[in-house]
């Protein structure tokens, strides 16, 4: 069993060394560690099945009993903690014979179904039977009958069966300790004992079908839910890097004759073996029947499979003769945030070297370009300044603008473990009640679209009590007059009067964030999606330096990134202003470097972003497009308008897994590879690197998109030879400094995070330690403006929208899996009671919501989550699309586009109204 | 009552003004409203003397008291007329009159009087009853002597002194070292050292500390805490008060079992009461001692009597022991260094800060000090809670409080500590009763259960039946005691249904032993105990059993051949054919003998106990004939 690697505070040293014995052998452990830790660690395979190192301590089993000094009786090793001297028996007649009978009375409870249990093979009790010879020969007491309940199959995706439950309480802590929910619970006692979800069954109970229970569980009692029984022995395993949010969960894949069987959690950083319901049951999409599996091009209007010789051709004879008619800059395209590190930079180096624009972009326009902007200008660096492992140790958690619950699950599952077992203040900033609520000890609901007027309210606080870390301001940060100056004009009655928040809420909050030792603040989509984004983002920087929450382990700020690998495409340059490692194609310097490193010459100006390039294809400006890996008409504000704009395109190529909505208006379409079928490498949220491995093959005729980018390139003229990714991240390593020292074989066991200079350079867990990037930290005095669109006599109500935990994004691949379909697989919005009312409408009812850029009709979903005038719609249902509503008005400075906030109102849906909502 | 009381002056002037008007009353008539009294209509009887009195205009010179438990429950509802010290047994409301007009004459009634069950006299003074005679009530004292749901009764009898002692007059290390020196061990079954024990829990690192009165009273057989509860709740409130003085808690915790109503109203009245007084809450007595105390009903799983799945139940989570360390005293409610004290252990607090350690430590023997309430059950003449100093011996509790065995029979054994104790047998009859000897013999003080067994007992049974009650109220947490003790329970189920083998008894005892040695909590570490013991000291039974296919008690139906009715000693008095159940016996009155169908007979021994004449025989089916 693997010890868990564990982030500890500050890099404190584990304490000093003790000496014990264990059989008459020395050994050297830290002292309070626990001792059947110590003892495994040191070779001596002490039995036990209730002991997990990622949880509290049960002693249930008692299989780890050893002898210690002068003790009486038999411990629990799992008990017991290293101490200088301690002489422990481990194995000795007495203790195996104690063990022997002990699981041989487990085994008179347990169904030895082994001929077929799904865990035959895995299962740690079979190991233990095996091991002291537990047969049915030798067992000794006759089956005890045990009254249990029926094989609970209700959930989507597990099974749980009581004959083989032990009732250790893994799966139990697993739940509650580990993911913070606390859904299960045992009923019943004595041999009656068993687990329960909920109320009772799986299927009804609040499981949101992560599947620790299962990672966790030492038998067959809770499988997964899977097609085609895998057994363990008769697969293979790869160890690779989740293809959803940007946590970068590290998954075992289990394969079976080039299908991937089965998702365990790996037991590496960042996640440990934990995941959420898509990382374990949301890769079924890998191997669906409509995978691309040819290049289409389109002829008289409808596809027609081709050879990939004829695709390719067209793609370069088109947009050649696109470029040689209207120049560069009428092409444009969009990079991906689902694809590797390595296509990535070959992508915009497809763009900027070989066809000569920097209009290259992609969905992190949509997400967190403001934050790029807004900490890039504070601090240096856009990314997250901690690692995600340093959140569980924050003495103060500023969660705003993140439904970290829904969104990066595994994050949120330290948060609350920073709550529960350390102790530590969470406060929410957000309109909706969502999860993490439950665990925060102050809420803080403010109105849509006014985080500046309360984080600036919250600074004056801080400045007024004389909270702020003097010494840091003046050491570290310029622009301390300025801020004072605009913060004086946000007392808390004002800032209470703009946000709705109320003033003591506010006071307290800031009264804890700057009072704690370590504060950190975690923000997402809820801060960036604004026409202020960039003000937003600067505001909590401002927060973060006056009080010097920053610089240090579990201080900082923290943007959740949302795709698997968004992180990484900004790092490589799938912006329109800079190159790999964010260096800016309108400094002569840096473009000096890369025409060096590229061999051509590069333009200068910076190229349009995403929602500027669809008002430019619109236009007729941009006459070409590239798309790899996207699905803006799913993704982007406005879609009527997204529409419009990919239609008057002269060309347009999409490179993808699937025939996406975007992909239907293609002229050639292009079969990519999963990221199950290719090499490479993501860079999560917290800037590490890591790596993706080839766990099947792809279907048909389906490539790596590093490979189709390369072949394209060459037939541009401009020559892309590679053999593998590992070659493509040498070249990244050459031109970015930031990832100067990542190098593929550098990557086990946990990756690295940039920046990562040179080879020696061990990475950086957390940023701007004595210094930040940009030399002195930057305050903004930022003003507080309205949203683009309030609400009006026509439009009363704030419309927003985001992610739920069962399906992602534009649902492409989510949708694609039966299980998690069977949790959510239709859209709907949040209303609030009062505002359903007001329409005759009831909860379950069909209502339309309209804005002044479409409509769509969809199921109300009567909740008080959403505050009174606000209705709450996930975008990832194409045929409700929430983004036909959504408002394409830009922040200035960061061209992210307001989704968060738009001026809607609902109604109740005439019967034509479907239709023509639809077409 | 509404002043706040801020000291001992104070609490002596509400003394004084209690027995001023006590004086008034030229008699009293205490009127027994336990449980158990109240079980048989002492509500009813209460109200029927308040009728009476109150008829008769004596309501002025006559005091009508509602006492908690006197603990004679068996002879319940009982009625004492003091000062006379006249007791009256099973009296009904029609018997009220009878009674207040004998009042009125200064006679008493004498059918109603107690019939000693050795001499078959009736006796008319309580303190004569051998019942009564044979204890030496300490923390009893004033059980049956005041109202429990008056706060002044209670301070009339020095209540709370202690208390103010404790806050006005000593640190807390002092109170500690009181404690310590008195001898005092835990009366909830373990006996380890209270003192000692309130040392771990001021010692420990902490700012914020818990006590909890442990009133989860789970053995079957023992209600001494109930009864403590309800007749004297003040007494365990005052020493839970000062356990929070000598600790620095500020929150105090009653978790009494929900099946305990009057337990709990009588303990939620004290301490709202107290709270009016100043006794409770912000600045007790005008000190600087502040302690809420709370009330949390348990839902009764046995288990939660153990310190660390009682804290979980108190947290709101299921009730399941955890490995201990970390002890309670270093984590244990809400995280926090917690003590948790039993009732009677609590309850002898107040007596040993009023009359000092020394005599406290007068009583008893070495190790143990003090008096123990026994719960005194089974087959014995008198039923009820008993206490009696430590060091008393069996002989002393079965055949003088408790009267000897019922006519007929002879005592066989003594189940001691409740199902996770251990039975003593007839030899032990005269070994002084304390922690230590009882742990050497096989049993342990536990929470002060006698049940008492005679030789219609089946030893192997008694065994079963404990060893189900315990398989049951596992909380299911580990191995060995969820699986173990069925495994067990398992083996003695074919025993007993003659279907066990030889090896069944060396297995038994591996498994007895395992169980104990590897268990988490105390439930599973003591309920091999009655196997254990039984093993010891009455294996010929099992043997019996086993081998000769034979009960010999005649309890195991599997193994009761059937019965015969000797011809000779048979006197066709028909007694046992209008006992049998199943109309297998056939006869004549006046002609003997009579027949036992031996295919209708269902072996329940109903005859047996309904021939007076020893007759009936248990051996080979069917007639002697």
């Amino acid at each position: 069993m693997t010890t868990i690697r564990r982030a500890r505070r500050g890099g404190e040293e584990p304490g000093e060394d003790v000496i014990l014995r264990i059989d008459g052998r020395e050994v050297r452990a830290r002292r309070g560690e626990n001792l059947l830790d110590v003892a495994r660690r040191h070779g001596f395979d002490i039995p036990g099945l209730c002991y997990h190192p990622r949880l509290t301590i049960t002693g249930g089993c008692r299989l780890c009993v050893v002898k210690v000094g002068e003790r009486p009786g038999m411990i629990p090793a799992c008990t017991l903690e290293a101490a200088d001297g301690l002489d422990v028996i481990a194995f000795d007649e007495e203790l195996e014979g104690a063990r022997r009978t002990l699981l041989d009375l487990l085994l008179s409870t347990h169904d030895c179904d082994c001929l077929t249990c799904a865990s035959a093979g895995d299962c740690e009790l079979q190991e233990l039977a095996h091991r002291y010879g537990l047969d049915s020969r030798s067992r000794r007491f006759a089956a005890l009958p045990r009254p249990l309940p029926p094989v609970d199959d209700s959930s989507p995706v597990l099974v749980y069966d009581p004959t083989k439950c032990i009732v250790c309480g893994r799966c139990l802590k697993a739940c509650d300790e580990i993911q913070g929910k606390g859904v299960l619970s045992y009923a019943f006692r004595a041999m009656d004992t068993v687990v329960t979800a909920g109320l009772g069954r799986w299927g009804e109970s609040e499981c949101d079908g992560c599947g620790e229970c299962i990672q966790l569980c030492p038998t067959g009692a809770i499988t997964e839910k899977l097609a085609g029984r895998p057994r363990s022995w008769d697969v293979d395993v790869v160890q690779t890097t989740c293809s959803y949010c940007g946590v970068g969960c590290q998954l075992d894949l289990w394969t079976r004759d080039g299908s991937i069987v089965n998702v365990r959690g790996a037991d590496s950083v960042p996640n440990f073996g934990s995941t959420c319901v898509k990382g374990r049951f949301g890769h079924t999409y890998v191997h669906r029947d409509d995978r691309l599996a040819q290049p289409l091009v389109r002829k008289d209007g409808q596809f027609v499979p081709v050879t990939w010789d004829e695709a390719l051709d067209e793609v370069a004879t088109r947009l050649g003769s696109i470029r040689e008619e209207h120049g560069p800059d009428a092409i444009a395209g969009l990079s991906s945030a689902t694809c590797t590190n390595e296509e990535n930079y070959l992508f915009q180096k497809l763009l900027r070297a070989a066809l000569g624009t920097n209009n290259v972009d992609h969905c992190a326009r949509l997400c967190h370009a403001s934050t790029v902007a807004g900490l890039a200008a504070a601090f240096g660096s856009g990314a997250m300044t901690n690692s995600i492992a340093e959140l569980e140790f924050a003495d103060c958690i500023l969660v705003t603008g993140s439904n970290t619950t829904e969104t990066h699950p595994v994050i949120a599952s330290l948060i609350v473990r920073a709550v529960r077992e350390h102790g530590a203040d969470l406060i929410v900033v957000d309109p909706r009640r969502i999860d993490l609520t439950r665990h925060a000890s102050l809420w803080l609901r403010q109105r849509g679209g006014t985080d500046v007027a309360w984080i600036n309210g919250m600074l004056n606080v801080i400045l007024a009590e004389g909270l702020h870390d003097e010494v840091f301001l003046a050491d570290r940060t310029e622009g301390l007059d300025e801020l004072r100056a605009t913060v004086e004009r946000y007392p808390p009655s004002r800032a209470a009067d703009i946000s709705g928040i109320p003033e003591a809420l506010l006071i307290d909050a800031a009264r804890r964030y700057a009072t704690a030792d370590r504060g950190s603040i975690v923000y997402s989509m809820g801060i960036t999606q604004h026409v202020t984004g960039t003000d937003n983002v600067l505001s909590l920087a401002n927060l973060a330096m006056i009080t010097g929450h920053i610089g240090k382990p579990s201080s900082g700020v923290n943007p959740l990134r949302g795709q698997n690998n968004v992180q990484g495409a900004c790092d490589l340059g799938a912006l329109p202003n800079v190159y790999p490692g964010y260096q800016s194609v309108s400094d002569p310097v840096c473009r000096e470097r890369f025409e060096a490193a590229w061999g051509v010459r590069l333009p200068a100006n910076p190229g349009l972003t995403v929602v500027e390039m669809m008002h430019a294809a619109a236009e007729g400006r941009v006459r070409g497009m590239l798309i790899m890996g996207e699905n803006p008409m799913v993704s982007d504000p406005n879609l009527a308008h997204v529409e419009q704009a990919l239609r008057a395109l002269e060309f347009l190529v999409v490179q993808d897994i699937f025939l996406t909505e975007t992909a239907r208006l293609a002229d050639v379409v292009l079969p990519a590879a999963s990221f199950a079928e290719t090499d490479g490498t993501f860079t999560n949220t917290e800037r590490r690197v890591l790596p993706v491995r080839r766990a099947a093959p792809s279907p048909g005729e389906a490539r790596p998109d590093w490979q189709i980018v390369c072949d394209l390139s060459t037939r541009m003229g401009y020559p892309m030879a590679f053999d593998s990714p590992a070659a493509i991240m040498e070249e990244i390593a050459a031109v970015t400094p930031i990832y100067g020292g990542v190098r593929h074989g550098r990557l086990s066991p946990d990756g690295l995070q940039w920046p990562c200079l040179d080879l020696d350079h061990p990475g950086t867990p957390y940023l701007h330690e004595g210094r930040f990037s940009r030399g002195l930290g930057r305050l903004h005095a930022v003003e507080y403006r309205p949203q683009d669109e309030p609400p009006d006599d026509e439009y009363p109500l704030v419309l927003s929208t985001g992610r739920i935990l069962h399906q992602f994004h534009t649902g492409s691949m989510s949708r694609r899996s039966d299980a998690l379909n069977a949790y959510v697989n239709e859209g709907y919005a949040e209303i609030h009671p009062a505002d359903l009312e007001r329409i005759g409408a009831t909860d379950g009812e069909l209502v339309r919501i309209v804005t002044r850029r479409g409509a769509i009709t969809t199921k109300a979903l009567a909740t008080d989550r959403v505050p009174r005038g606000t209705v709450f719609v996930p975008f990832h249902f194409a045929e409700r699309a929430a983004n036909r509503l959504t408002n394409d008005a830009l922040d200035p400075k960061a061209k992210i586009p307001e989704l968060k906030v738009a001026a809607c109102r609902i109604e109740r849906p005439e019967r034509n109204h479907a239709e023509r909502d639809a077409s | 009552m509404t002043d706040r009381l801020r000291g001992l002056a104070e609490l002596r002037a509400i003394r004084e003004t209690v027995i001023a008007r006590r004086a008034q009353f030229d008699k009293r008539i205490s009127v027994c409203n336990g449980t158990g009294c109240r079980a048989c209509g002492g509500t009813e009887v209460t109200e029927a003397f308040a009728v009476e009195l109150a008829k008769r205009g004596l309501d002025r010179s006559i005091e009508l008291m509602a006492t908690g438990c006197q603990g004679y429950c068996q002879r319940g509802p009982l009625v004492v007329i003091h000062p006379d010290d006249v007791l009256y047994e099973q009296v009904r409301p029609d018997d009220v009159p009878r009674i207040v007009s004998a009042l009125e004459r200064g006679e008493w009634v004498d059918d109603l009087l107690l019939e000693d069950p050795i001499t078959a006299e009736k006796v008319h003074l309580r303190s004569e009853t051998r019942f009564y005679a044979g204890q030496q009530r300490t923390v009893f004292a004033l059980n049956g002597e005041i109202d429990p749901t008056s706060i002044d009764d209670y301070i009339s009898h020095q209540g709370y002194h202690a208390l103010a002692r404790a806050v006005h007059e000593m640190e807390p290390d002092e109170i500690i070292e009181e404690i310590t020196r008195s001898g005092l061990r835990g009366r909830g079954g373990a006996g380890f050292p209270t003192g000692k024990k309130w040392r771990f829990t001021r010692d420990a690192a902490g700012a914020v500390k818990y006590v909890i009165c442990n009133a989860d009273e789970g053995d079957p057989g023992a209600f001494m805490d109930r009864s403590l509860l309800e007749a004297t709740p003040h007494a365990v409130l005052e020493g839970l008060l000062i356990a929070a003085r000598a600790m620095g808690a500020a929150d105090a915790y009653i978790y009494v079992r929900a099946e305990y109503p009057l337990a709990v109203d009588h303990v939620r009245k004290a301490i709202s009461d107290a709270e009016c007084y100043g006794l409770v809450g912000e600045g007790i007595l005008g000190s600087d001692l502040s302690v809420d105390v709370h009330v949390k009903e348990g839902a009764g799983a046995f288990v939660c009597g153990e310190e660390t799945a009682l804290i979980l139940s108190i947290e709101g989570q299921r009730g399941m022991p955890r490995p201990r360390p970390p002890f309670p005293a270093q984590r244990g409610l809400w995280g926090c260094p917690t003590n948790i004290n039993n009732v009677e252990t609590l309850a002898n607090v107040p007596p040993i800060l009023l009359r000092g350690a020394d005599w406290y430590a007068g009583i008893g023997t070495q190790t143990s000090k003090g008096t123990k309430i026994f719960s005194l059950t089974g087959k014995v003449a008198n039923n009820g809670l008993v206490e009696v100093p430590m060091g008393a011996s069996l002989r002393h509790i079965v055949f003088e409080v408790g009267g000897g065995m019922r006519p007929g029979h002879r005592f066989k054994a003594a189940q001691l500590g409740g199902p996770s104790g251990g039975c003593v047998p007839e030899s032990l009859l005269d070994v002084p009763i304390d922690y230590e000897s009882l742990k050497e013999h096989g049993a342990i003080m536990g929470s002060g259960g006698v049940i008492v067994l005679d030789d219609s007992t089946c030893m192997v049974s008694v065994a079963k039946f404990f060893l189900a009650f315990t398989a049951d109220e596992s909380c299911g947490k580990c191995v060995p005691c969820r699986t173990g003790i069925r495994a067990m329970l398992d083996i003695l189920d074919r025993i007993t249904r003659g279907e066990g083998l030889m090896e069944d008894l060396p297995r038994l005892r591996e498994l007895a032993e395992l169980v104990q040695s590897t268990s988490l909590c105390g439930l599973g570490q003591t309920a091999p105990n009655p196997v254990l013991s039984t093993l010891r000291y009455f294996e010929d039974e099992y043997v019996a059993h086993i081998a000769d296919h034979m009960c010999p008690a005649g309890v195991c139906k599997a193994l009761i051949g059937g019965y015969r009715i000797d011809p000779e000693l048979c006197r066709a008095c028909d007694q046992c054919r209008k006992a049998c159940p199943a109309g297998a016996i056939t006869g004549t009155p006046g002609q003997p003998p009579y027949h036992i169908d031996a295919t209708v007979c269902v072996r329940c021994g109903a005859c047996v106990e309904a021939c007076r004449f020893d007759a009936i025989l248990r051996g080979p089916s069917g007639d002697a004939s």
